[in-house]
């Protein structure tokens, strides 16, 4: 009797486990065609930008030859080196984002810090001001700051600043949604670290950049590539200031390649390049990349 | 002591927000000022003519819409001409506009019958209602399907699994590359006749699925475009939801756990409404950036095919960019405007009040 029902429970731990490897193997194998659909149109178009132009389509019909490199040959790349300023593009577009972002980081960082931290008359009504201003989409002004861009002086005697690179990165710099998760992040400090200093008589820029910054650092990280995110992106602005190639970036040439001829080989090098530097810093840094974006978006 | 440390703060708080108030103000205050100004103007870029006030104009302009009643043709008896189809011939919607001072201005939007009479929709900008209905149809599919299919993705990268962080890697890439360099890769893949998407669709489903012309279709090509935003947004939000989901105490499973719960009404009655304020953030970001929707339109469609594809961004760029009406772009800037205001304010309201509830 007593065997018989350990002979049970043993029969129903099996179905229980082989029950489990059943979902793991569920589980894996949903992951793996979800996988697929996110990573085929980078594999499709890192291999097709490798082939001549007519092995491209008929690789195609065969779906397989697709996914598969043949003859590697680099024209395509040679192509967009020699008929387009690539170089130019992604140059402008590393110098636009880099230093948008950097300057970025201290001016929204340094009136968070004076939002959360200080305690001075008016500031209660700029906090309002910001987080109404968090929700105005750079779309409903783009045509009324077209018009401020081009009136503004620069120092060699300008009086626009279309068609330049300035006019691509100052605009950007201050960002009402970043000084919003940096104030959410500074409020939570606890006020003895700086009275503290305080004490010893430091002045708010010393408290600023000795305690509050290596305290926030994760915040800063997330804040930073929350910005790169959509600077990589920009195309709306760009199209509108620039005129000549001189000062367009990555996202901007590949319409241009496009609109001059059709030609997949090329576009699809173009695109391989231009994806490349942005995925392989992702791939480096990928842990402290999601985790802060996960802990620096959403909190309150 | 203590308050001399904080009289400084006077200074030091003007000080430290100065380089920020500077550029806000340039940048985002005077734009928004000059164009609710120019919303009531004739604004043009380049005009002989000088800029006038014309009040509510444009506004009128933008949101003027009638439904008329069309009249059926009559022939020579005074009875209802009928084509050989056997469906009444009714006047052209054009000709009544034309011969009616009343609908100066006005342009067809659409035709319909109802209650066995036939109407048109004129509206003195159509293509404004058209961008509108785009873009809202827009929104309501492409905020439940990013929604779910990024909480997912979160949950099944959420497991401790072996190898799971490089899938989580995988879902995330695209959402790190440029929108228009992808768009390019996307219209590459959506080719009516040698598309890979096409082919494989064709392999996979046994030719039941035929070639669909995706993009170049006015009844595809606004899904093509919401498959294609769903590829590339979807592991950003997935980004979020695995925040959300990681500040859930490992003992609320548990819990739900020993109480019987099988996964799926944990998922329901544990996670989702632990996930609350995720939720509300992903659904209030992505209906914003919806409604925003541009550049993958720029550059896979320009808002074709017959306008199926237009959206309310695309139709003010068309209007102050490109067609240089810059008091008429600046009122659908306000317009607009004011959809994003309205809609972030009821999605907080509607979660204030779930907090008021509990």
């Amino acid at each position: 009797m007593r065997k018989h029902v350990s002979n049970l429970s043993m029969s129903h731990n099996q179905k229980a486990r082989f029950q489990k490897k059943a979902l793991l193997f569920l589980d894996y194998l949903v992951m793996i065609v979800l996988a697929f659909f996110f990573l085929f149109p980078f594999w499709v178009m890192a291999v097709g930008s490798l082939k001549p132009e007519k092995q491209i389509f008929d690789d195609l019909k065969s779906v397989i030859w697709a996914f598969i490199p043949r003859e590697v040959s680099l024209e395509n790349y040679a192509y967009i080196f020699n008929r387009i300023p690539f170089l130019t593009y992604f140059k402008n577009t590393l110098v636009i984002v880099l230093t948008t972002i950097i300057s970025g980081l201290f001016v929204n960082s340094m009136i968070a810090y004076a939002l959360a931290r200080l305690r001075w008359k008016g500031k209660k009504y700029i906090i309002g001001a910001i987080l109404a201003l968090t929700i105005v989409p750079l779309e409903t002004i783009v045509v009324p700051l077209l018009m401020v861009s081009n009136k503004l002086p620069w120092f060699n005697g300008a009086t626009s600043w279309l068609d330049s690179l300035r006019v691509q990165i100052i605009p950007f710099i201050c960002d009402a949604f970043s000084i919003y998760l940096f104030y959410q992040s500074f409020i939570q400090i606890p006020k003895d670290y700086d009275e503290a200093a305080i004490m010893d008589g430091a002045n708010p820029f010393v408290i600023f950049s000795r305690i509050i910054i290596p305290l926030a650092r994760s915040t800063f990280v997330a804040v930073a590539i929350i910005q790169l995110i959509f600077l990589w992106s920009a195309y709306l602005w760009p199209l509108m200031v620039t005129r000549t190639e001189a000062f367009r970036p990555l996202t901007l040439g590949v319409t241009y390649l496009y609109n001059m001829d059709i030609r997949w080989g090329p576009i699809l090098a173009y695109a391989t390049l231009s994806n490349l530097p942005s995925v392989l810093l992702f791939i480096v840094f990928q842990k402290g990349f999601l985790r802060s974006i996960a802990s620096g978006s959403v909190k309150g | 002591m203590k308050k001399q440390g904080y009289a400084q703060d006077n200074f030091f708080g003007w000080l430290m927000s100065s380089p920020a108030l500077l550029l806000l103000a340039i940048f985002v205050i005077i734009p928004l000022v000059m164009g609710l100004g120019w919303s009531f103007t004739n604004k043009r870029l380049i005009s002989p003519l000088p800029t006038e006030y014309i009040g509510l104009k444009n506004y009128d302009s933008i949101l003027a819409i009638k439904i008329i009643p069309i009249e059926p043709i009559l022939d020579d008896n005074g009875n209802p001409q009928i084509d050989e189809n056997g469906s009444i011939q009714y006047l052209r919607v054009r000709d009544v506009i034309r011969a009616n001072p009343k609908y100066l201005d006005f342009r067809l939007y659409t035709e319909f019958n109802a209650f066995g009479n036939h109407f048109g929709i004129i509206a003195k900008d159509p293509d404004f209602y058209r961008a509108l209905i785009n873009t809202t149809l827009y929104v309501l599919m492409i905020v439940p399907a990013i929604g779910i299919i990024s909480l997912l993705l979160a949950l099944l990268v959420n497991q401790r699994l072996w190898g799971v962080s490089i899938f989580r890697v995988i879902y995330f890439i695209p959402s790190i590359t440029s929108i228009s360099v992808t768009s390019v890769v996307w219209m590459f893949l959506y080719n009516p006749d040698q598309g890979l998407i096409n082919q494989l669709l064709q392999k996979l489903t046994y030719d039941v699925f035929g070639f669909s012309p995706w993009l170049q279709s006015a009844d595809t090509a606004l899904l093509a475009i919401i498959l294609y935003t769903i590829w590339q947004a979807s592991g950003l939000f997935m980004v979020i939801f695995l925040g959300g989901l990681q500040d859930i105490p490992e003992d609320t499973y548990e819990a739900a756990k020993i109480d019987g719960a099988n996964p799926f009404q944990t998922l329901l009655y544990v996670v989702i409404p632990q996930l609350r304020n995720t939720i509300v953030y992903v659904v209030i970001t992505s209906s914003i950036l919806g409604f925003r929707l541009f550049t993958q339109v720029d550059v896979m469609t320009k808002g074709g095919p017959e306008g199926s594809t237009l959206t309310l961004m695309m139709h003010t760029v068309n209007e102050g960019f490109r067609n240089q009406k810059i008091g008429y772009a600046s009122a659908i800037s306000i317009v607009f405007f004011i959809f994003i205001l309205i809609l972030t304010f009821t999605q907080r309201k509607i979660f204030k009040s779930e907090n008021v509830l509990e």
